[in-house]
C-alpha cells in the first residue's frame, strides 16, 4: 500500500506572453484530480517577465503558481525549460505533473521524464484517480493517476499508470479536457525559482520564428461544417461555407479533404488535426474513420450525411441523412434562411 | 567535414490498416495479422542523414532495437545508401517504455560518437514522439524536434522546424540530434546495385551487455510506465434518427434543431 503526497503541477504554456488554452484546460482538470487527492493545484509559469500571467491561472483554478521568471528562457529552448523545470519539480515534489501535447509539451516532458527517470504517458484523453493492482505481484497502489490514451494509429485505447515511480506525468491532447469557468479576482500564492542557468551554455540559439496568423477558430466555433473526400472538389467546398455561413459556424475538413487540397490544413479535425466539441457538427461526406471521429465525436450533437448508409460516421451520428450532399446541403440552407 | 550520423529506425506494425482481423477477442491487436513496415517519419529521418552525408561527407549507420525480424528494415536502409547497420536485440529489452527504449537506444548511438543523430518525429505503433528527445536527453545533446529542413553554416546547424504556431529557425551546435517530420521530404528510392549487395544481409546483433546497459534499466525492469489495460477502439452505434433526403425531412430536422436551441 503506497500512499503519496506531493501537489498536482500543471505546466503553463506561453508564448510572447501569451498564455494558450491548453494551460486553462490542464487547470481544468488538474482541479478535480487535486480535489480528489486533497493537495493543493499548481501551475508552473516559465518565461521572462511572465509573472502578470499568474493572475489569469488563479482565476482558471491554481492554488499557486510556481514561477521560474528568467531572460534565458525568454524564447522557449528546450533543454533551458528542462534544466529550470526539473530543479523545480525536484524541490517542491509534485505527485503529478501534467503538460499540452502541443509542440512545446512533447518537446519538454521527454527530456524532463528522462532526466528525472520517471515515466510519461503520451497525448492523454482522459485521466483518473483510482487504486490499482500489479497482476504479477499482487501490491495494490492507491490514488494512482489512471492515464488514457489512444495508440496504434487511434485504433485502440490504452490505460497507463506509473505506480512506482515519481512524479507520474502525462502529456494531455489539446481541447479535450474543459477549462473551468473563471473566477474573477480568485487569490493564489506565487513562489519563485531560479532557473539555475547561470554560467550554462546552451548549444541551441533561437533565429527566428514566423508565426501562422490563423483566421479559422475552429475551437471556439458554436457550430461547425465539416467536409470529407465526398465534397469533390474545392470549388464545392462553397456549398459547406455557405450552410455555415447561414448558421453562423466555421467550416472544417478531414484529412482526405486537406490532401486534396480542398481545404487548408489547419481546419483537418482529427488526431493530427484540431479536436473540437461543438454544440453541432454537420459532417458532409466523411467516411468517418477512427483518426477523424478521435477529433469531432464528444460534438453535442452530429449530423451526418453520407450516400453510403454503411459509412462509420453514421454510429456516432444523433441525425443521419443518407443521400448526396449536394442535394442535401441547398435543401438544409433553404430550410435555415426560411425560418429565421 | 565529414560527419558521423547515427540514424534510429523501427520496424512498426501497419496500424494503417487495422481492420476486424487484426483484433484479437480479448480486444488486443493481433500483430501477426499487420503487415511490419519501416515507420513511415524515419524514412524521412534517414532521407535527413543520406542528405547530410551526400552534401557534407561522412557516413551513414542504422540502428534499430527489435526482434531478429526487424533486420528487414536495416537491409531496407543499406538499399537506400546507408553505409552500416545494426540490431540491438536482447530478451532484456522486452516490454521497454519510452524511458528505457530511449536508454537502450543511447548506449547503442553513443558508441559510434555521431555529429547528427537522426529519429523519426513519432512510431506510428506506440505513437508517443518520445524516444528522441529522450535519447537525446541521456548523451547530453540538444535536442531539435519537428525538423523540417536543414543545412550547416560555419560548422553549426540552421535547423527549421515547426513549434505549431509557426516555424522557426535555430541555430544549434553539433552534436545534436533531430526528431524529422514527413515535410523534411521523401526517402530516396533505393539503389539496385545496393539492393543485389546487400540483399541477404544479416546484422550484426548487440546484446544489452554488448553495448554496456545496466540490467535495471532495460525492459520491464527500468519501464516505469505499464499499460494496465487495453481497450479497442469499437463504434457502439448509439442509433440515429434518419432523415429522409427530401425538403419535408430536412424542414422538419431544422424545426427540431431551432426547437432544442441547438440552432438560433
Ligand atoms: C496516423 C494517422 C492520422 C490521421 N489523422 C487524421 C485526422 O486528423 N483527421 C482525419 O480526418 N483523418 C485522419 N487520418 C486519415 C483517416 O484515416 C481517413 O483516411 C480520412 O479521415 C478519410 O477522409 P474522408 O472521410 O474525407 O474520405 P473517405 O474515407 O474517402 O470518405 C469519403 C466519404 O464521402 C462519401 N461521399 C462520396 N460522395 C458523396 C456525396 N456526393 N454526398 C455524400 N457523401 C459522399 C463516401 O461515401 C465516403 O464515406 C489519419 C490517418 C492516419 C493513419
Ligand atoms: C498501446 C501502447 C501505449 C504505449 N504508451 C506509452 C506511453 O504512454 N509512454 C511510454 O513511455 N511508453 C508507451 N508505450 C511503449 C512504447 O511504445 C515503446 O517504448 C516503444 O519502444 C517506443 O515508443 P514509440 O513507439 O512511441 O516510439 P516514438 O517515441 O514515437 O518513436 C520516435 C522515434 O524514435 C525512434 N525509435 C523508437 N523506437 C525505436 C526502436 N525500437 N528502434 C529504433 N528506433 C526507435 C524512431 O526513430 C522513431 O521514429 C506504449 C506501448 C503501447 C503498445
Amino acid at each position: 500500500m503506497n500512499a503519496r503526497s506531493g501537489d498536482v503541477w500543471a505546466f503553463a504554456e506561453q508564448e510572447d506572453g501569451v498564455l494558450a488554452d491548453i494551460s486553462l484546460e490542464l487547470l481544468g482538470k488538474g482541479r478535480k484530480l487535486a480535489d480528489t487527492l486533497g493537495v493543493k493545484l499548481c501551475a508552473v509559469l516559465m518565461g521572462s517577465g511572465v509573472e502578470g500571467l499568474a493572475q489569469p491561472l488563479f482565476e482558471a483554478g491554481a492554488d499557486v503558481v510556481h514561477v521560474v521568471d528568467d531572460p534565458a528562457l525568454k524564447t522557449y529552448r528546450g533543454l533551458a525549460y528542462r534544466i529550470a523545470l526539473v530543479k523545480a519539480i525536484e524541490k517542491e515534489s509534485p505527485q503529478i505533473v501534467l503538460f499540452g501535447a502541443t509542440h512545446m509539451g512533447r518537446d519538454l516532458a521527454p527530456a524532463v521524464a528522462s532526466a528525472l527517470r520517471c515515466g510519461l504517458t503520451a497525448d492523454c484523453t482522459d485521466l483518473r484517480i483510482g487504486d490499482y493492482e500489479d497482476k504479477k505481484t499482487k501490491e495494490v497502489f492507491r490514488n494512482v493517476l489512471h492515464q488514457i490514451r489512444p495508440a496504434f494509429g487511434g485504433n485502440i485505447i490504452a490505460t497507463i499508470v506509473n505506480a512506482r515511480n515519481w512524479p507520474q506525468m502525462a502529456t494531455v491532447r489539446e481541447g479535450v479536457m474543459k477549462a473551468l469557468e473563471k473566477s474573477p479576482g480568485r487569490k493564489g500564492e506565487i513562489v519563485r525559482h531560479e532557473a539555475g542557468l547561470d554560467g550554462v551554455d546552451i548549444p541551441v540559439e533561437v533565429v527566428e520564428i514566423l508565426r501562422r496568423h490563423s483566421s479559422v477558430n475552429l475551437k471556439g466555433a458554436r457550430v461547425i461544417v465539416c467536409g470529407g473526400a465526398g465534397v469533390g472538389s474545392k470549388e464545392n467546398f462553397a456549398l459547406l461555407h455557405e450552410l455555415a455561413a447561414a448558421l453562423g459556424g466555421a467550416v472544417g475538413g478531414s484529412r482526405a479533404a486537406v490532401d486534396l487540397g480542398y481545404c487548408e490544413h489547419e481546419r483537418q479535425i482529427g488526431q493530427t488535426g484540431v479536436t473540437v466539441r461543438p454544440a453541432l457538427m454537420i459532417s458532409c461526406g466523411v467516411s468517418g474513420a477512427v483518426q477523424h471521429l478521435a477529433g469531432m465525436q464528444d460534438s453535442q450533437k452530429i449530423i451526418a450525411i453520407n450516400t453510403d448508409k454503411d459509412a462509420p460516421i453514421f454510429k456516432v451520428a444523433h441525425y443521419g441523412i443518407v443521400g448526396d450532399l449536394n442535394v442535401v446541403i441547398p435543401k438544409l440552407v433553404k430550410a435555415i434562411r426560411k425560418g429565421s | 567535414m565529414a560527419y558521423t550520423c547515427v540514424v534510429c529506425v523501427k520496424q512498426v506494425p501497419d496500424t494503417a490498416k487495422v481492420t476486424g482481423k487484426a483484433m484479437k477477442e480479448d480486444g488486443t491487436i493481433n500483430r501477426a495479422a499487420l503487415p511490419a513496415i519501416f515507420n513511415p517519419e524515419d524514412m524521412n529521418a534517414l532521407e535527413a542523414a543520406l542528405s547530410v552525408k551526400e552534401r557534407f561527407g561522412g557516413k551513414v549507420i542504422a540502428v534499430t532495437m527489435g526482434l531478429p525480424a526487424a533486420a528487414a528494415v536495416l537491409r531496407e536502409a543499406l538499399f537506400r545508401g546507408a553505409d552500416e547497420a545494426y540490431l540491438v536485440t536482447d530478451r532484456r529489452a522486452a516490454g521497454s517504455d519510452t524511458l528505457a527504449t530511449s536508454y537502450i537506444l543511447s548506449k547503442a548511438v553513443a558508441k559510434f560518437s555521431p555529429d547528427f543523430v537522426f529519429c523519426g518525429r513519432q512510431a506510428i505503433d506506440g505513437d508517443t514522439a518520445q524516444t528522441g528527445p529522450q535519447i537525446a536527453e541521456k548523451l547530453g545533446f540538444p535536442a531539435v524536434t519537428y525538423l523540417e529542413k536543414l543545412d550547416v553554416e560555419g560548422g553549426k546547424v540552421v535547423a527549421t522546424r515547426d513549434i505549431g504556431t509557426g516555424v522557426e529557425t535555430d541555430r544549434v551546435a553539433l552534436p545534436a540530434l533531430f526528431t524529422v517530420t514527413e515535410k523534411f521530404g521523401e526517402l530516396r528510392p533505393a539503389d539496385v546495385r545496393l539492393v543485389m549487395k546487400y540483399k541477404n544481409f544479416e546484422p550484426k546483433a548487440l546484446s544489452c551487455d554488448d553495448i554496456g546497459c545496466e540490467e535495471g534499466r532495460c525492459g520491464f525492469a527500468g519501464s516505469p510506465t505499464s499499460v494496465n489495460k487495453i481497450e479497442s477502439v469499437v463504434l457502439a452505434g448509439k442509433g440515429f434518427k434518419e432523415i429522409p433526403a427530401d425538403d419535408e425531412g430536412i424542414a422538419a430536422l431544422v424545426k427540431e434543431l431551432r426547437d432544442e436551441r441547438t440552432i438560433g
